[in-house]
C-alpha cells in the first residue's frame, strides 16, 4: 500500500509544479505527527486552557452555573482558607521526608550494587520489584500490615517487647508511614538510575586516587560524588516532582486522613473536584499545582543544560 | 587474617546487610501471598507466615463477590490497546521529529515537551467536562484517550524520537533508493531497527495503563466496568471496612502474574525504566 502511495504522489509531484520536495516532507512529517498532535490538542492543551478559565469562575456543580469571579479562588486558597496552608505544609513535609531518604537510600544501594558480582541482579531485582507493582496493591499490603491492633508490623514489634503505635490513625505516624511505604516502592526507580551513572564513571580515576593512599570514604567524598552531582541534582527534581503528584497512596492508605494529617495537594484537588464539587476552586489548586511543577521542571532544564556542556 | 579470609567476610556482611534491607521490599509480597489463602479469622491470630489451613475458597470468593474475572479482563485489554495505540503513533511522530525536517518542527517539539511538565491532576477536570459532553462518562473511553494522548503519549514519542535519531542514516536512504516511501521507510527499515525503544515504550505503557487508578476513579462507575485497581480497593463490607482475606486474594491475583512476567525479563524491564528516565 505505501509503494502504490508512493509512486502515485511521485506522480504527482512530476505534474504539480508547486509541490516541491521540501514541501512535500513538510506536508508528510505533519501527517506523521497529526494523530498525536490533534490528540494532543484535545485532550490536553485544550483542557489546560479551559483549567485557567474555570479557576476564575465560582462554579459549584450542586449549586448551578458557573460565575466568573476573577482570582477569587486564588485569594481563597492562599489568604482565606486555612486547610490551603495546612494542605502546602503536609505536601512541603512529605517532599522533605521522602526526598532525601529515597535518595540517600538509592545512592547506598547502588553502591553496593554497581559492579558486577555474584548475587548483583539477585538483589536489583528485588529492590526494583515494587516499581512495577501497582500503588493500589501496594498501599493495600501495607495498610493491612500496618493496622493498630492485629497489624502484622506490630505483632512482629511485640516480639521484640516493642509496642507499636496504631500506624495510619495518628497524624504524625501516619504521615511518617506513608513516606516511608512511597520510598520503598519507589527507590529501584533511583538506584538504577544511580547505578547507571556509577558505571559511566572511568575506574582510572578511583584507581589512580587508590594509589594516592586514599581510603575508601575519601575516594568517594573526593572522587565519586563529586562526578555524581549532576545526577544527584536531577534525580532531585524528579524525585520531589514525583512527591507532589502522589495521589493513589495516600487516597488508599489513609484517606488523606486521621485529622488531614496526610492531605497533600494531590489529594485535595480530587477531594475539591470530585467530592465536593468545587470547580472553580479546585482548577485554581490545579493551577497552583501546574505553577510548582513548572518551577521544578524550569530548575531541571537549567542544571540538564548545565550538565550537558 | 588472609586476604581471602578478608574477602570473604566482607562479602558475607555485603550479603547480610543487603539481604535485612531486602525485608521490606520482599516481605509485602509474600505477606500478601500468605494472607490470600487465609480465614478472615487467622489473618489476626499469631503471625505465621504459612497459613494454618489453607483457604482455596478465598479465590473462589474474590469473583462472586464482584465481577472480578470482567474486571480482570477490562484491565487487560484496556492495557493491550494503549500499548498498541501508543506504539503506532509515538513511533510515526517520533520518527518525522528525528528524521524529517519540516516547518515547525521546533515549534511543535517546544509545544509537546511543555505537556512533559503537567500532572494529569491538573487537565482532569476539564478532562472530565470534556467526556461527558462527548457522552463517555462510564466508558473506558477516557482510560484509552487519556493516557494514549497526555503526558505519557509525549514521553513516548520522545523516547521513540531519541532512539531514532541515533539510528544510522544509511540503510534509510538505500530504502529511498530503492524507492520506498516515507511510510514505507517508516514501517520496513526504521521500526524493525528500533526494536528495543518499542519495547521499552510497551512495557513502561502497559504497566502505565494497568496501574492508572484516579482516572478509573473518576470516569467510572459501574462494578463490571472497573479496571484492577478499582476492584482491588473495592473490596469492603457493608460498613466500608476492608474484606481483608478477599482483599489480599484478589490483590495476589492482580500482581503475581506481573511478578512473573516482571522476574522472567527482570533485565529487559528494568533497562525499560532506565531508559523512560522521568517517571514517579
Amino acid at each position: 500500500m505505501a509503494t502504490a502511495d508512493d509512486t502515485s504522489a511521485m506522480a504527482r509531484h512530476t505534474r504539480v509544479p508547486w509541490l516541491t520536495l521540501k514541501r512535500r516532507e513538510t506536508i508528510e512529517a505533519w501527517l506523521f505527527v497529526s494523530p498525536t498532535l490533534i490528540g494532543f490538542l484535545i485532550f490536553f492543551l485544550g483542557p489546560l486552557i479551559a483549567v485557567v478559565i474555570y479557576s476564575m469562575s465560582e462554579w459549584n456543580l450542586l449549586s448551578g452555573g458557573q460565575v466568573f469571579v476573577g482570582l477569587a479562588n486564588y485569594r481563597d486558597a492562599l489568604a482565606e482558607n486555612p486547610d490551603f496552608w495546612h494542605v502546602i505544609r503536609n505536601s512541603v513535609i512529605f517532599a522533605m521526608g521522602l526526598v532525601p531518604m529515597n535518595m540517600a537510600l538509592a545512592l547506598i544501594l547502588a553502591i553496593a550494587l554497581s559492579r558486577p558480582r555474584r548475587g548483583v541482579v539477585f538483589f536489583r531485582t528485588v529492590f526494583f520489584a515494587p516499581v512495577v507493582t501497582s500503588a493500589v496493591a501496594w498501599a493495600i499490603v501495607w495498610k493491612f500490615l500496618l493496622q493498630g491492633e492485629g497489624g502484622t508490623v506490630n505483632q512482629l514489634l511485640a516480639l521484640v517487647g516493642v509496642n507499636g503505635p496504631n500506624w495510619l490513625r495518628e497524624p504524625d505516624w501516619a504521615m511518617a508511614a506513608v513516606i516511608v511505604t512511597r520510598v520503598i516502592k519507589m527507590v529501584g526507580l533511583n538506584m538504577i538510575l544511580y547505578i547507571a551513572a556509577l558505571q559511566s564513571i572511568p575506574r582510572d580515576y578511583e584507581e589512580a586516587a587508590r594509589l594516592e593512599g586514599a581510603t575508601g570514604w575519601q575516594v568517594f567524598r573526593m572522587v565519586t560524588w563529586p562526578l555524581l552531582a549532576p545526577t544527584t541534582l536531577i534525580i532531585m527534581v524528579i524525585t520531589t516532582i514525583g512527591s507532589f503528584k502522589v495521589f493513589d497512596h495516600i487516597y488508599l492508605m489513609t484517606g488523606g486522613g486521621p485529622e488531614n494529617g496526610t492531605l497533600v495537594l494531590a489529594f485535595y484537588i480530587y477531594e475539591q473536584a470530585f467530592e465536593f464539587f468545587n470547580v472553580g476552586y479546585a482548577s485554581a489548586l490545579a493551577m497552583i499545582m501546574f505553577v510548582i511543577v513548572l518551577m521544578l521542571t524550569i530548575v531541571q532544564l537549567l542544571l540538564r543544560q548545565r550538565g550537558a556542556t | 587474617m588472609t586476604q581471602g579470609q578478608l574477602d570473604r567476610l566482607k562479602r558475607a556482611m555485603w550479603v547480610l546487610s543487603l539481604s535485612i534491607l531486602a525485608i521490606p521490599f520482599v516481605f509485602p509480597f509474600l505477606w500478601m501471598v500468605s494472607s490470600g489463602f487465609k480465614s478472615a479469622t487467622e489473618i489476626f491470630g499469631q503471625p505465621s507466615l504459612v497459613p494454618r489451613i489453607w483457604r482455596w475458597t478465598n479465590f473462589v470468593e474474590v469473583f462472586e463477590y464482584q465481577p472480578f474475572a470482567q474486571q480482570y479482563f477490562n484491565s487487560l485489554y484496556i492495557a493491550g490497546l494503549v500499548t498498541v495505540l501508543t506504539l503506532i503513533l509515538s513511533s510515526l511522530a517520533g520518527y518525522a521529529l528525528a528524521r524529517m525536517r519540516f516547518a515547525g518542527a521546533g515549534l511543535l517539539m517546544l509545544f509537546l515537551v511543555s505537556a512533559l511538565m503537567v500532572p494529569e491532576e491538573v487537565t482532569i477536570i476539564p478532562n472530565f467536562f470534556l467526556m461527558r459532553w462527548l457522552g463517555l462518562m462510564d466508558t473506558h473511553g477516557p482510560l484509552v484517550l487519556l493516557p494514549v494522548f497526555g503526558p505519557h503519549g509525549v514521553m513516548a514519542t520522545f523516547l521513540m524520537r531519541q532512539y531514532f535519531v541515533a539510528l544510522p542514516k544509511e540503510l534509510e536512504e538505500a530504502g529511498r533508493m530503492d524507492g520506498l516511501s516515507r511510510l514505507g521507510i517508516w514501517w520496513k527499515i526504521a521500526l524493525p531497527m528500533s526494536r528495543p525503544a518499542l519495547a521499552a515504550v510497551a512495557i513502561i505503557t502497559f504497566l502505565f495503563s494497568w496501574n492508572l487508578f484516579l482516572e478509573p476513579l473518576v470516569f467510572i462507575s459501574s462494578l463490571e466496568k472497573f479496571t484492577l485497581p478499582l476492584a482491588l480497593a473495592n473490596f469492603t463490607d457493608a460498613y466500608g471496612l476492608p474484606l481483608w482475606h478477599l482483599q489480599l486474594a484478589a490483590t495476589s491475583l492482580a500482581v503475581v502474574p506481573i511478578l512473573i512476567v516482571y522476574l522472567i525479563a527482570q533485565r529487559q524491564i528494568i533497562e525499560s525504566f532506565a531508559m523512560s528516565g522521568v517517571k514517579g
